[in-house]
């Protein structure tokens, strides 16, 4: 009896959002709060000398300085992923100690009564380095120059292989192979509201509360209270409004250690707010990986097997993702796509840079590039239109369910359970008109070239462990529901709400969906890789059925009826004629009538990833003057299994193709051969504006349901994304082909574009 | 340093005050007015996070200093909803799925409503221009555009 | 991100002005789009900050018999608006519209954009193409600037610490006049990797007094003689076009920097010069 799941209903959290109502963390202001700056390395690699903060420490307003060794009692930071063997060696302390690893590592920390005061003594502490040689790329990080942990004695932090079939006969008896080198560059999620913490100790009840925190904070309070020596109970992690993730907020970051510590020290709420340039010099960076990628297909273009050597650069540390990036893009090589054999080789390394975590479609962004412009190239050869490639060695509905093999060294193999693969190509290429632009493919129209592009995909969602709820019946009558994943903007309270709502069987507006807070939940798990609406709403429809249990088994024990009269229907207890005894306000004034609190408790543990799926295609238009690519038209299509509000998972789709556009043509993190950083301002980091992409279609719908939760969910906030690069890198290459350029490494920006085309030429016979 | 002494009308009530110089009028309206609708995502003037309205124009309050105020008119985000609840510029934001985390969205609707009461003709064309002045990452800005046209509907008088 | 401390002064008068910028450290502020960032990065620490808005004298636009003065203090919401422009200078509205965004041109200034000197900007770029005048006060008194004297390199001009910029003088267009502005940004609103700003008066069907600038591959903007000489008296064809394209990747040499080689720049100097040039062939009747 759904009336909410399923409908586009506006967002219940919009209201405060756009009145200047919302609570983000720097919104957050507590009396006596005292404000936190960190002091930074201005260069990548070198052994710290000597520190001089006398200056910082005796100027008007400092409360506090603190150097590395003041905190040596706080461990490095731990992985909450992908434990990888080898990359617990690389782990990142929380403040530099005896050695900086990056520009922006915390070297020293004040604490002043204003932020401009930190600020002010941030320049009066002295640091002297003894530089040593930056690590910045492979070939760096492999000579025996210079090492960032010298007891290691590599910079490699781990490798492996992982191979399904028989690639030896694959690459054997196989008429056509093509290799090549591809590269995706650096980039990061940058949501619009920087990093940010506000914590407090409170001696009279001993309980630390921190406020900014977001994603696990479960798994964060456990490390935090460890670190501190409390209890994970004394460690309160509260709800704020999250502006923006992507992957890249909520992980346990140096600051969350150093914020409460100091905290507790001084005894004083302290405020730590990431200005812009610290955010892009230590906010989780991603995507960069090197992939050497062969193919194996017969003259006709079926894949026959696959080969690849993956070097993804970390950074400096092994953050709290571990190894999850690079060990996605070596699962997410194979695709959609039938291959009997495939062997993958990983290698995982540390360098002078900003460490590495998870963005958005992590590893997939980069894998489908890889693949896609790889089978572009073969089809491109054999003389295979590159929707024929792709309709023959999509997987079939029929060959559903299908694992392609043990391909993660930690986990099970994964099960693509339900999907019609090559009917969503064949809508997109209706929807995008392929047959026309096939036509114009490579053919200049008005001084430019154009180009279509295909990326087809498979997104996995569901991760992580049990989720938790708790629902509660409030004095007023309405429902509290608390789940641990958080929102943090992709519009999970409206969706959690939704879901609640049909199974209470109430209107949406007696339902009060809390954001996440481990005051009101003992135990959660947390919001990444789009599965809030999997692991939260399953746990949440749990938690109203036990509610609705309790509800009953309340109203019988105050003598209502016998234990087969009473029922739940329409959002009120009724009997067996259908008519209503009590509603949730009545059983609320008895419930306070006698003490009692009326609670249910859910949680589901899921069973394995989800798999949803979909294709990309975009039509291009470059000048092949000034490498200037214009799309001229986007379309995006993903089967997400159940689409509880299709207009929230409608903004997903759009959203995450124009962030994945900005990281096909304009994000990009760089350094020079030193370690230096040199995009710490959004005049030097650029992201999409609204005159970049004007237009962009698509669609996010539930066809086949995921055969793996109750619900059928399958995840929507990354299929956007994805299959971005593959399709725009694709687009280019199509148009330029006449011009033999070749596209394989990213971002595609006008220079790089034109140079591939100048390289070209250069090439070129005659 | 010297402190400021400054008067100026926030959101139609009339404000006094002393300030250090350095004070952004950001950090005033959100530190001192305690005004925390107005956000701040660069503090360099790029992401238009912090727009506000000074004296009918839309302006980046992270480029102005609190003491540069003096005597002025502003309106933020705060004052743009209608006593009764949301605006129609407001309405059309959540009907339009015009705002995802909405921490980008009240210098966005500062904007808007700034380029609205000036141009309440304006097409597509000139509200993608001039939104190309504020980054969002959530939303691809397709929703936003068109909550705004739908709104410009109501700041037509004639 | 927070600016170091300063004094901050908001003269009531030009005299109060000077007297105040004459003293040790000082900075004017007009609309502080350039300035502000860089005090937030502390880039700039200066002592003192001279808030110039109640110098009303230094606002507007006055159509002259020698040209149009824009006074320092003129924003560029108020040049996209002027309507007089139209006639009076539309290169220098087409340029405008390529600068910054909405609330940027709400406060930001042609004097603050001009003493900013970014080599990228389009103000210097119109400035120098069209040979202005900067006019310039300090207490020692005033005098014109030639505005290839004014720009002397990346953000460093022949401005004096002591010395206001007052006013840009761009001489009178003529009605004859064709021109062609082209640029690319990596967005709109950004500052252009390259770009080409050029006039040129028609009589019998050839160009006379040609003027072309370029800006954002040198360390100022700067005017092209050799393409200029190769235009005069010419008639514009494609074969002129082809070749003064191949002439500005020799006489220029830009710069490497984070967001594009020297190369790219040179290449894209080319083509915007041919294009500003297809555009400058154009009735200006065409253009609004």
């Amino acid at each position: 009896m759904n009336r909410f799941a399923g409908q586009p209903l506006e967002r219940v959290e919009d209201g405060r959002l756009l009145c200047g109502q919302a609570t983000f963390v720097d919104d957050v202001s507590l009396e006596g709060m005292v404000y936190l700056a960190v002091l930074r390395s201005p260069i990548a690699h070198g052994r710290i000398v000597r520190i001089d903060a006398d200056g910082a420490r005796s100027m008007a307003g400092v409360i506090a300085v603190y150097v590395g060794s003041d905190f040596d009692s706080l461990p490095r930071i731990p992985t909450r992923l992908a434990p990888l063997e080898g990359v617990e060696r690389f782990l990142q302390p929380p403040i530099a100690r005896g050695k900086v690893r990056f520009v922006g590592e915390a070297i020293a920390v004040v604490v002043a009564q204003s932020p401009e005061l930190a600020e002010d003594a941030l320049e009066k502490i002295t640091v002297e380095f003894d530089a040593l040689p930056a690590v910045v790329d492979w070939k760096s990080a492999t000579a025996p120059s210079a090492l960032l942990f010298e007891a290691n004695g590599t910079n490699v932090a781990a490798q492996y292989s992982v191979a399904e079939g028989d690639i030896t006969r694959a690459f054997r008896d196989a008429s056509y192979r093509r290799r090549e080198t591809l590269y995706c560059h650096r980039q990061t999620a940058l949501p619009m509201e920087t990093r940010g913490l506000v914590a407090t100790w409170d001696a009279r009840e001993a309980t630390l509360r921190i406020w900014g925190s977001t994603k696990v904070l479960w798994f964060n309070r456990k490390v935090i209270a460890a670190a501190l020596g409390l209890r994970a109970d004394q460690v309160q992690m509260m709800a704020t409004d999250i502006g923006g993730s992507f992957g890249v907020r909520g992980e346990l970051y140096p600051e969350d250690l150093l914020v409460p510590y100091v905290s507790k020290q001084i005894g004083r709420p302290v405020k730590w707010i990431e200005d812009r340039r610290e955010h892009l010099m230590t906010t989780n960076h991603s995507r960069e990986i090197t992939c050497d990628l062969e193919i194996a297909c017969t003259p006709q273009g079926k894949l026959l097997g696959m080969r690849a050597y993956l070097f993804a650069d970390m950074g400096a540390y092994t953050r709290t993702n571990g190894g999850i990036v690079p060990s996605r893009a070596a699962m997410f090589l194979v695709g959609p796509y039938r291959i009997p054999a495939v062997e993958f080789h990983v290698a995982v390394f540390h360098s002078n840079k900003t460490p590495v975590g998870t963005y958005r479609g992590p590893g997939r962004f980069e894998a489908n590039f890889f693949r896609e412009r790889l089978m572009d190239m073969a089809a491109d050869d054999l003389g295979v239109d590159a929707a024929d490639f792709r309709r023959m060695n999509l997987i079939k509905e029929s060959e559903l369910p299908y694992s392609p093999g043990k391909l993660v060294p930690f986990e099970q193999p994964p099960i693509y359970d339900t999907g019609d693969y090559p009917a969503d190509l064949e809508r997109v290429l209706a929807a995008i008109d392929y047959p026309q632009l096939v036509g114009i493919n490579g053919q200049e129209i008005d001084g430019r070239r154009h180009g279509v592009g295909l990326c087809c995909f498979v997104e996995a969602s569901g991760a992580g462990a049990r989720e938790n709820s708790r629902v509660i019946l409030e004095a007023d009558g309405r429902v509290s529901v608390h789940t641990g994943c958080c929102t943090v903007g992709q519009g999970l309270t409206t969706t959690l709400t939704q879901l609640a709502a049909d199974e209470l069987g109430v209107d949406l507006a007696r339902v009060i969906l809390h954001n996440a807070s481990t005051e009101n939940l003992e135990e959660g798990f947390g919001t990444f890789a789009s599965r809030g609406a999997i692991k939260g709403g399953n746990a949440v429809i749990a938690g109203v059925q036990d509610f609705i249990d309790q509800l009953l088994r309340f109203c019988r024990s105050t003598g209502g009826g016998t234990a087969n009269e009473l029922q739940w229907r329409g959002g009120a207890v009724r009997s067996r004629d259908g008519s209503v005894l009590l509603d949730l306000a009545d059983i609320a004034v008895q419930a306070a009538k006698r003490g009692k609190r009326i609670e249910g408790r859910g949680n589901y543990l899921g069973q394995g990833l989800t798999f949803s799926y979909g294709t990309h295609a975009a039509h291009v238009a470059v000048d092949a003057r000034t490498g200037v690519v214009e799309v001229l038209d986007y379309y995006g299509s993903e089967d997400i299994g159940n689409a509880i509000n299709p207009m929230v998972v409608h903004g997903q789709l759009i959203g995450a193709i124009v962030q994945g556009l900005g990281g096909v043509f304009l994000d990009h993190l760089v350094y020079d051969e030193d370690g230096q950083i040199l995009t710490v301002t959004l005049a030097d980091y650029l992201v999409p504006t609204a005159t970049d992409f004007p237009v962009i279609r698509g669609r996010s719908y539930g066809d086949k349901r995921a055969a793996t939760n109750p619900l059928g969910i399958k995840g929507a906030g990354e299929g956007g994304i994805v299959g971005v690069a593959g399709a725009i890198a694709n687009a280019v290459a199509a148009a330029l082909r006449p011009l033999n350029v070749r596209i394989t490494s990213l971002p595609l920006s006008p220079m790089r574009v034109w140079q591939a085309i100048a390289e070209a030429g250069e090439a070129a016979p005659g | 340093m010297t402190d400021v002494a400054i008067t100026l009308t926030v959101n139609r009530q009339q404000v006094t005050a002393t300030v250090e110089p350095r004070l952004t009028l950001a950090g005033f309206l959100r530190r001192h007015l305690q005004l925390t609708g107005t956000h701040l995502g660069c503090e360099h003037g790029v992401c238009g996070a912090c727009t506000i309205i000074v004296n009918g124009a839309a302006v980046r309050s992270c480029l102005m200093f609190a003491a540069q105020a003096d005597g002025s008119e502003i309106i933020t985000v705060e004052g743009l909803a209608a006593a009764d609840g949301l605006s129609p510029l407001q309405r059309a934001f959540r009907k339009h799925h015009a705002l995802q985390c909405g921490f980008c969205t009240p210098g966005i609707l500062t904007t808007m409503h700034a380029l609205l009461q000036e141009e309440p003709h304006a097409s597509a064309e000139r509200i993608r221009e001039v939104l190309a002045g504020n980054i969002c990452r959530c939303t691809g800005y397709l929703p936003i555009i068109e909550a705004v046209l739908e709104a410009a509907a109501s700041y037509n008088n004639d | 991100m927070k600016p170091a401390p300063f004094e901050y002064s908001r003269p009531e008068s030009l005299n109060e002005a000077l007297s105040l910028l004459a003293g040790d450290e000082v900075r004017p502020i007009a609309g502080g789009q350039s300035l502000v960032p860089l005090l937030a990065l502390r880039l700039v620490t200066p002592k003192r900050l001279v808030d110039l808005s109640r110098l009303i004298e230094l606002r507007g636009i006055k159509v002259e018999s020698d040209g149009i003065r824009i006074g320092a203090l003129t924003r560029w919401c108020e040049i996209l608006s002027d309507a007089r422009l139209g006639e009076h200078h539309p290169l220098l509205r087409e340029a405008v519209r390529h600068t910054a965004h909405y609330q940027i041109r709400n406060r930001g200034t042609v004097g603050g954009s001009c003493c900013h000197a970014d080599p990228a900007a389009e103000m210097p770029a119109i400035a120098v193409t069209c040979a202005a005048e900067f006019e310039v006060m300090s207490l020692r008194g005033r005098r014109i600037i030639a505005a290839r004297e004014f720009f002397r390199s990346v953000f460093t001009t022949a401005l004096e610490p002591d010395e206001l910029l007052i006013s840009i003088r761009l001489p009178t267009w003529r009605p004859e006049r064709r021109y062609g502005f082209q640029e690319l940004a990596r967005r709109q609103g950004d500052f252009a990797l390259a770009g080409c700003a050029l006039y040129w008066d028609e009589a019998g069907g050839c160009c006379r007094d040609p003027h072309v600038g370029v800006f954002g591959v040198a360390e100022t903007a700067i005017r092209v003689p050799q393409i200029e000489a190769a235009l005069e008296d010419r008639k514009i064809t494609d074969e002129i076009i082809r070749s003064v394209a191949r002439t500005i990747r020799d006489v220029t040499a830009p710069p490497t920097d984070l967001h594009a080689t020297s190369a790219y720049r040179s290449a894209v100097l080319a083509v915007l010069l041919e294009r500003a040039l297809r555009a400058s062939l154009h009735d200006p009747s065409h253009h609004d």
